[in-house]
């Protein structure tokens, strides 16, 4: 038989506020336990809620950035549970009237066409506290900083197909926030972070599968990952004469496996009721009209820009806008380039690259600046240097040893492109191998490339290569 | 000195007359004298409340005082006060001392005020006789075989006792109002909102209002001139001046149109608590008020409504006493669900845990439509009632409670009977309007409260209205004997 994947996903972004969503306790992230959490955040007796205004303007950036609408009135409502890293017993949550729904997002198939992805709802959440299983010998330690980090859970519709789609939709919500401004979306710390509604179905058939929820997975890898795994469970399963039992999974990364946390049985009652000690969140026209007049550029829109504006492919574009900070580098390295957008574009998605990854770099903090290599690509553009010689520059450029002037300088790297010079090179060239050119003059046409290369090497490969060309074949043919 | 007014005590004090020191010395004296009675006090703060004094003897005499300055108060131990055991007559928080000052506390601080001690209630404020308390009932000083009235009955005993001037409560469904009647003082319930609730312990967050007890409305009127007011930190309190109540006590009465609903005069009323009443508002008619009948004819509900939203909301609000970073925590717990279970188990007292197993199962799935929504509509229904009456009348006056102070133990194991002694205040929280209660008679030697209900934010005129009747009557000058 063949099956159908249906995939919805739960995103949890941090929102990057720095103040907690309901005090005025930091958000860093890093601290020694429990000194990031106030009277609110440890939910002593008598406390009460706060909205930080700065998620309101945040999630409502989404909602715009998602062809969502954005509520005119949301309500925090009490998830009410209890667990030792949930100080008040409940968390504060939006259930029945979220503050962002029925929007979307296309994302980009492998094929190079473009699917749709609806996006039910985006609410605004406080974050719980963290318990520490391992460091207390039979102990559990509770570090309350986390509690009351603003979250936006973004959810979406079961449109998902695959687990490339999924990853393909993972990343495309995590360039986005990033472009927002409103998620540093980093998944080493959990600022981002997903939980996968997984299930199968005959192909063809209308209803869904009864699908299994799998938690807290933190990278796109694993999402990739569980998917894969979680869909070949249950397909096993079923074609085994089996059913599939609604429950909540976890990934175990170690193992590539998702095992079974808890059945639908076994769920809590979260006697979900509107918060008293907080007030609706009304929002206005004036007000999303303000907030829609700060949003940046969005990826989509960039991307049609590069390939108009520099006549980039459809794909390099695609890479280039994947996330802001890389797209803000190679629009400002075009810049300094004067322009040349598809050299830039080859050397930020080649060389640029695979110097960051290699050294396991951030394109923000790049050794090579994008105003540097910008410099340097200038000077391909103009001749002083060959593309050979320019990545010799850019290694140097790469240890910090100056700009690209400076090093062709200091190293006596300019091209060669004097005509007269290079001729009397190639002479020497051709005087000390009267036997080569007798074979080439023979017919031996391939021993064009030998001579090509020993001006080079004579020149330490700074002959502009083209003229090098032209005079060689001049001086032997005639 | 105990006898004198807050009034007279603060000009009695700018004149140097005596000292807070000495006034304070004098409460404190008091209420060793008599509270061992009473037990109207969990915690008496001598040593901080004579620093306090001292500090307040300085002011008056560098003449930077105001109304408050030196004037000693007792607050409700459901105010956090740093420093200082707040215990919300529970055992869950006997062993917590508070690491910070809730928002009145604060405010009456700044007013120069003299905190002197914290006052036994009804535990986490649910209960209407204080027979709920960890620290065992207290007494009525009328009749010490009666209660005082809940849940903020150690307040209220304190000041009808004359141990204290002034203290605060708290009202979710008549805890200020009701032992404001029984105990023969004037106990007011601002709107919601008018009083920060941050650092006031939540029972009913939508329903919870803080207020003061005094023997008098202009004492009632200074008093809450310091505790209202706008707070940041709490989201419910409305962003808006606070009146000068103190100028306009002397507003003649002339016009004033009082509205009496006759759901409040029905069956369940006691007679004599009825004819109490009627005497009062023919005073009021002699002060040149008229008088309308009206008509609330959703009040049936709003018993139902109270005992469906006030559980809910508490069976949340005291989830986080859960053993873990505050408050009672079980010995020797075997695993995490033994730590909850016999933390909380050992915590709450029984009427606690009835309410939260009550809010627990009106919140629960499938069940959250019949019971949560429905109270809340019900509650849409009593709040309408009411605006159409202010469309008609100034005020609504009837009884605060159906009787006059009842007998320890004689409710204690009727849940409902005792619910039923807050059928006139609770339509109020639920719509969230201020009332005062002013003695208003005695019935066989125990005192009779009249309840009047303002529109919003109409503190001013409740007060008004209570110390216009204060003028020509002396109900309110009456003290029980053996506290004379």
């Amino acid at each position: 038989m063949e099956w159908e994947t249906v995939i919805g996903l739960e995103i949890h972004t941090q929102l990057a506020t720095r103040s907690k969503i309901f005090s005025g306790a930091s958000t860093t992230y890093g601290a020694e336990p429990n000194t990031q959490a106030c009277a609110v955040d440890l939910g002593l007796p008598g406390v009460l809620p706060v909205l930080n205004a700065e998620v309101v303007r945040m999630a409502a950036m989404f909602g715009l950035a998602t062809h969502s609408t954005v509520a005119s009135r949301s309500v925090f409502a009490r998830k009410n549970y209890f667990y030792p890293d949930l100080p008040k017993g409940y968390q504060i949550s939006q259930f029945e009237l979220p503050i962002v729904h029925d929007g979307y997002l296309d994302i980009e198939l492998e094929d190079g066409s473009s699917k749709r992805i609806g996006i039910t709802r985006a609410h605004l959440e406080e974050d719980a506290g963290k318990s520490l299983h391992e460091a207390y010998l039979g102990k559990t330690g509770i570090d309350l900083n986390r509690a009351g980090t603003p979250l936006l859970e973004i959810v979406s519709e079961p449109d998902i197909r695959s687990a490339k789609e999924a990853v393909a939709y993972m990343k495309k919500i995590h360039a986005l926030v990033r472009y927002l401004g409103i998620s540093d979306g980093n998944m080493q710390e959990g600022s981002f972070r997903c939980d996968a509604n997984v299930s199968v179905r005959p192909q063809g058939q209308q209803e869904y599968g009864t699908r299994a929820e799998i938690k807290n997975i933190n990278s796109f890898r694993f999402v990739e990952q569980a998917i894969n795994y979680e869909v070949e469970r249950q397909i096993m399963l079923l074609e085994g004469g089996g059913t599939v039992v609604q429950e909540t999974r976890l990934f175990d990364a170690d193992r590539h496996e998702t095992r079974s946390m808890r059945s639908k049985e076994e769920a809590n009652d979260y006697r979900y009721f509107p918060d008293p000690d907080l007030l609706p969140v009304e929002l206005d026209e004036a007000f999303l009209d303000a907030v829609r007049k700060t949003l940046p550029e969005l990826p989509d829109a960039r991307k049609a820009r590069l390939v108009s504006e520099h006549g980039l492919s459809e794909y390099d574009a695609a890479v280039l806008t994947a996330s802001r900070e890389l797209a803000d580098y190679f629009e400002a390295a075009v810049q300094a380039a004067g322009g040349a957008g598809k050299l830039t574009a080859n050397w930020v998605m080649g060389e640029l690259s695979g110097a960051l990854n290699k050294s396991d770099c951030d394109i923000t903090n790049s050794p090579v600046s994008a105003a540097a290599l910008g410099g340097l690509l200038l000077r391909i553009e103009d001749g002083t240097i060959s593309g050979k010689i320019a990545k010799q520059v850019f290694e140097t450029m790469w240890k910090g040893e100056g700009s690209a002037d400076d090093v062709i300088e200091q190293q006596g790297l300019k091209q060669i492109s004097d005509s007269s010079a290079i001729e009397g090179i190639i002479r020497d060239v051709l005087d000390n191998n009267p036997k080569q050119i007798e074979q080439y003059r023979g017919g031996q046409e391939k021993l064009f490339g030998f001579f090509v290369g020993q001006v080079m090497k004579a020149t330490q490969g700074k002959a502009n290569p083209k003229q090098v060309n032209e005079l060689l074949r001049k001086l032997l043919d005639s | 000195m105990y006898q004198k007014s807050l009034v007279e005590l603060t000009a009695d004090l700018q004149k140097g007359i005596y000292s807070s020191e000495e006034l304070t010395r004098a409460c404190l004296q008091r209420i060793s004298a008599h509270d061992e009675r009473l037990n109207s006090f969990v915690t008496v703060t001598e040593a901080q409340a004579l620093v306090a004094a001292q500090a307040a003897d300085v002011a008056i005499k560098a003449g930077s005082a105001g109304p408050l300055t030196g004037i000693p108060f007792a607050h409700k131990d459901i105010f956090c006060t740093n420093g200082v055991k707040t215990s919300c007559g529970s055992r869950m928080l006997d062993n917590f001392i508070a690491p910070y000052d809730a928002t009145v506390t604060e405010k009456l601080l700044e007013a120069g005020a003299v905190m002197i001690g914290k006052t036994n209630m009804d535990e986490f404020a649910m209960g209407s006789s204080n027979e709920t308390s960890f620290y065992g009932p207290v007494r009525n000083p009328w009749d010490e075989t009666t209660v005082p009235g809940g849940s903020s009955g150690g307040s209220a005993a304190a000041v009808a006792a004359r141990l204290v001037p002034a203290s605060t409560g708290t009202d979710t469904g008549g805890s200020i109002r009701q032992p404001a009647a029984l105990c023969g003082i004037t106990g007011l319930k601002p709107t919601y909102g008018r009083v920060s609730r941050y650092g006031m312990i939540a029972f009913a967050s939508s329903l919870d209002q803080g207020g003061p007890f005094t023997r008098s409305a202009a004492d009632a009127a200074v008093m809450l001139g310091a505790m209202a007011g706008f707070d940041p930190r709490d989201s419910t309190s409305v962003e808006r001046p606070v009146d000068d109540y103190v100028a306009q006590l002397n507003k003649p009465l002339q016009g004033l149109k009082i509205g009496l609903p006759k759901e409040y005069f029905g069956e369940g009323l006691d007679a004599a608590v009825g004819d109490a009443v009627a005497a009062a508002i023919d005073e009021f008619k002699k002060l040149g008020a008229t008088v309308v009948d009206i008509t609330l004819p959703n009040t049936h509900l709003s018993v139902p409504a109270y005992y469906v939203v006030a559980p809910a909301e508490c069976s949340s609000n005291l989830s986080r006493f859960d053993g873990v970073r505050f408050g009672h925590r079980a010995e020797n717990p075997k695993d995490l669900q033994d730590l909850y279970t016999r933390s909380r188990g050992e915590g709450f007292g029984e009427e606690v845990k009835r309410r939260i197993l009550v809010g627990t199962y009106a919140l629960s799935a499938g069940y959250y439509d019949a019971y949560y929504l429905k109270a809340q509509q019900a509650r849409h229904l009593i709040r309408d009632d009411f605006l159409q009456a202010f469309e008609q009348v100034d005020v609504i006056m009837g009884p605060t409670a159906p009787s006059v102070a009842f007998k320890l133990g004689e409710k204690a194991d009727d849940p409902v009977s005792m619910y039923l002694s807050d059928i006139y205040t609770i339509a109020v929280n639920l719509a969230g309007l201020p009332a005062i209660s002013v003695p208003a008679g005695f019935c066989n030697g125990l005192p009779v409260g009249l309840q009047v209900i303002g529109n919003y934010f109409d503190e001013a005129r409740l007060l008004n209205v209570g110390h216009q009747y204060q003028q020509v009557s002396d109900w309110h000058t009456r003290s029980p004997q053996g506290f004379e």
